[in-house]
């Protein structure tokens, strides 16, 4: 009854919180006025049920809360992150993924090959923003920016200086690092929030300079007939080229996960742990702060460099449009979603965010919608993300070492 | 020097400055209480000018005077702006407290994403024309070509909605009970003020100033879309940091400076990189004053 109740007045708040939006639609030149009356009835049943299963998995999330650490222990793990630990399970489901990966461009349309290149674009793109988010606990908001350095760099060296794309791929990571380093340098001391909002404030005066200065990039219309990819001097056509991006782009998506995953245990890898944890803890115990932000700034930036430059032979055209802060927004959900610090997280999601939208398109009215709503859903039920990050656990096996730590 | 160019930059950066000062307090009024920097505010702002619309052309096709439209367009985009905060704060926001710091933030972009989208389905995606619906007054005439009667009365109702709000902050309970929670939450709610009340407020009265200045830059700009939220959305939020963000009347001040600088910038050195002005004072600012003009340095614990 009292949920009857609960849903009825939430059924009755949103349609009258929907009413001028949903309802209405004036045309201010013609002056006529268009009433849309369904619509009011669809946002009152729609919300009269969403408001059931909210209220219900509002109070499974609070129950919880409550279950002690012994019956949370095993749980906790999604079963993917658990059947990936057993090497049994792991190796041949690694080795079915990659054969599945090779194959994939034979098995699909030109169309479907380009949705993966995106997704391993992002996978990329999220892979380093993970480095610098989750990994050494810095909230950057202007990651867009190294992936315009990138693009632009191969843009620019190729229109001017007709630059291939082999030489140019080492380049535009290179160039994206050092802007990584560069920017790292004033904002040491910031830290939490002030450190986002310097960054976004950074990716949006790269992206404005690349639209304002025309006369090197073109402005707001962007570069175009940028080279694809050579393959030892043989003229690929269009279809073929795509492929080859996407083997390119899979080959990096490759090192990528395995210099991440080899980063994380690295000495590197847990002095940025670290200084997620504790910065002032981290300089006491000696540990340089500003080389380790540097180190992560760079570490991360020069992986959207590389993607930067894969994006732009790809497309063969780029224009600032494509590096707004939506896009930061949206590599910073991949890393969030996916679980901060889990490589597996990034990839899942990368998978949610990039194939989802994708694959919606038969909703192509309300993909953007779900996909919004997934966003908020996401993080009000299950925060942590997809796969919950956890820390390495460090074990003394010697027994007389375990001895002297007592004494 | 030419002083009447001078003046004229002035103005316009002075109308500009108190709309972004009227945003700007949003931003910084929901950070001051919960430090979480609420992407979707500019969304509501953008609410605000396509609620403002519809109730125009709504009243246009019954003939209504101009002067009774453009005041039951503010108040009714001020109430469902208002209704939006609220619902907005207990949808996204109010599940979250207490979660990591990421969360919210990635919820607010989210938000930002659903509302933006929820206008492009439900009305469209293509710029609209707003009306005008300030006449030009008689005795702006000799000013009319660089102020008129619209920068007048943008001005004039920031500058009084503002005055409104330092005093209510100042002087009412609520607002002690909102100055209380800013400062430590934890130690409000024990003396029994309603923390979830107050918060609740804060998204009110922010989301209210902010669909005020969705309306009225709409009727100055004469047109509307859905992005419009975004540009003055982060516009604002960079006011609210050159002010010393948590501070009301830091955002003001922010909110004036910025408008002053970019209006000088754009007419004395170059009109394209506007923007690029206005982010690079933020980064300045925030490399050698992180805490602003009026913010006191954050404390660091040991």
């Amino acid at each position: 009854m009292q949920g009857l109740k609960q849903s009825i007045i939430a059924s009755l708040w949103f349609m009258f919180l929907t009413f001028p939006i949903m309802v209405v639609r004036v045309n201010t030149i013609e002056n006529t006025i268009e009433w849309r009356w369904m619509n009011l009835a669809y946002v009152g049943v729609g919300i009269f049920f969403i408001s059931y299963v909210w209220r219900w998995a509002l109070a499974r999330k609070e129950a919880k809360q409550y279950e002690t650490e012994s019956t949370t222990k095993q749980k906790k793990q999604l079963w993917l992150s658990r059947a990936m630990e057993e090497p049994a399970v792991a190796r041949p489901a690694l080795a079915a993924i990659f054969a599945l990966s090779v194959a994939l461009p034979l098995l699909v349309t030109t169309y479907q090959t380009n949705i993966f290149i995106s997704f391993l674009l992002y996978v990329v793109l999220g892979l380093g923003l993970n480095i610098i988010v989750g990994v050494a606990g810095l909230l950057f908001l202007g990651h867009a920016a190294f992936y315009a350095i990138g693009a632009y760099s191969y843009a620019l060296l190729n229109h001017y200086f007709g630059i291939g794309f082999w030489v140019a791929l080492p380049l535009g990571g290179l160039f994206a690092c050092l802007g990584g380093i560069m920017l790292a340098f004033p904002v040491l001391r910031l830290r939490g929030d002030y450190l986002a909002i310097v960054t976004l404030g950074f990716g949006e005066i790269v992206r404005l300079v690349l639209e304002n200065w025309s006369s090197l990039t073109g402005g707001p219309s962007g570069i175009s007939n940028i080279d694809r990819p050579g393959l030892f001097g043989v003229e690929l056509s269009v279809a073929d080229a795509n492929i080859y991006i996407y083997y390119i782009v899979l080959a990096l998506a490759i090192i990528t996960i395995i210099s991440v995953q080899r980063l994380k245990d690295s000495r590197i890898g847990r002095a940025l742990q670290a200084l997620r944890e504790d910065e002032i803890a981290c300089q006491a115990m000696g540990i340089d702060r500003v080389n380790v932000k540097l180190m992560a700034f760079g570490l991360g930036t020069a992986w959207a460099g590389f993607a930067g430059v894969i994006f732009a032979a790809k497309t063969t055209f780029i224009n600032p449009a494509s590096f707004t802060f939506m896009e930061s927004a949206i590599i910073l959900s991949i890393v969030v979603l996916g679980g901060m610090g889990s490589n597996l997280g990034v990839i899942l999601g990368s998978a949610f965010l990039v194939l989802m939208p994708e694959y919606l398109r038969a909703f192509s009215e309300y993909r953007m919608i779900i996909f919004a709503s997934a966003m908020v859903l996401m993080m009000v039920f299950r925060p942590q993300g997809l796969i919950a990050p956890k820390g390495r656990k460090y074990h003394i096996d010697d027994p007389d070492l375990v001895q002297k730590g007592d004494s | 020097m030419d002083w009447d160019f001078f003046i004229e930059l002035g103005l316009g950066g002075l109308t500009r400055g108190s709309i972004y000062a009227l945003i700007a307090i949003g931003y910084t009024m929901v950070y001051g209480i919960i430090e979480l920097i609420n992407f979707a505010h500019g969304e509501i702002y953008m609410l605000g000018a396509f609620t403002g619309l519809i109730v125009a052309g709504v009243m246009g096709v019954y003939g209504f005077p101009v002067f009774a439209i453009l005041l039951m367009a503010i108040v009714i985009a001020v109430l469902y702006c208002a209704a939006y905060g609220y619902t907005m704060e207990k949808v996204a926001y109010k599940p979250l407290r207490g979660a990591a710091r990421l969360s919210p933030l990635i919820s607010a972009i989210g938000m930002s994403l659903f509302l933006q989208n929820y206008i492009i389905l439900a009305q469209t995606s293509d710029f609209l024309p707003f009306p005008e619906l300030i006449p030009d007054f008689e005795f702006m005439e000799p000013v009319a070509h660089i102020f008129g009667s619209t920068d007048l009365v943008i001005v004039v109702a920031s500058s009084v909605s503002m005055l409104a709000l330092t005093l209510f902050i100042k002087f009412t309970k609520m607002g002690k009970a909102m100055r209380a929670t800013a400062q430590n939450r934890k130690m409000a709610m024990l003396l029994g003020i309603n923390a979830d009340k107050i918060i609740s407020t804060t998204f009110i009265i922010g989301s209210s100033l902010a669909a005020l200045g969705g309306v009225l830059v709409s009727t100055h700009s004469g047109q509307l879309n859905f992005m419009i939220g975004f540009i003055a959305g982060v516009k604002a939020f960079t006011a609210a940091v050159l002010g010393g963000i948590g501070s009301i009347p830091g955002a003001m001040l922010g909110g004036l400076f910025l408008g002053l600088t970019e209006s000088y910038a754009a007419g004395y050195i170059s009109s394209d990189y506007e923007d690029v002005f206005a982010f690079s004072l933020l980064v300045i600012f925030l490399i050698f004053r992180p805490s602003g003009i009026l913010g006191k340095a954050p404390v660091e614990k040991v």
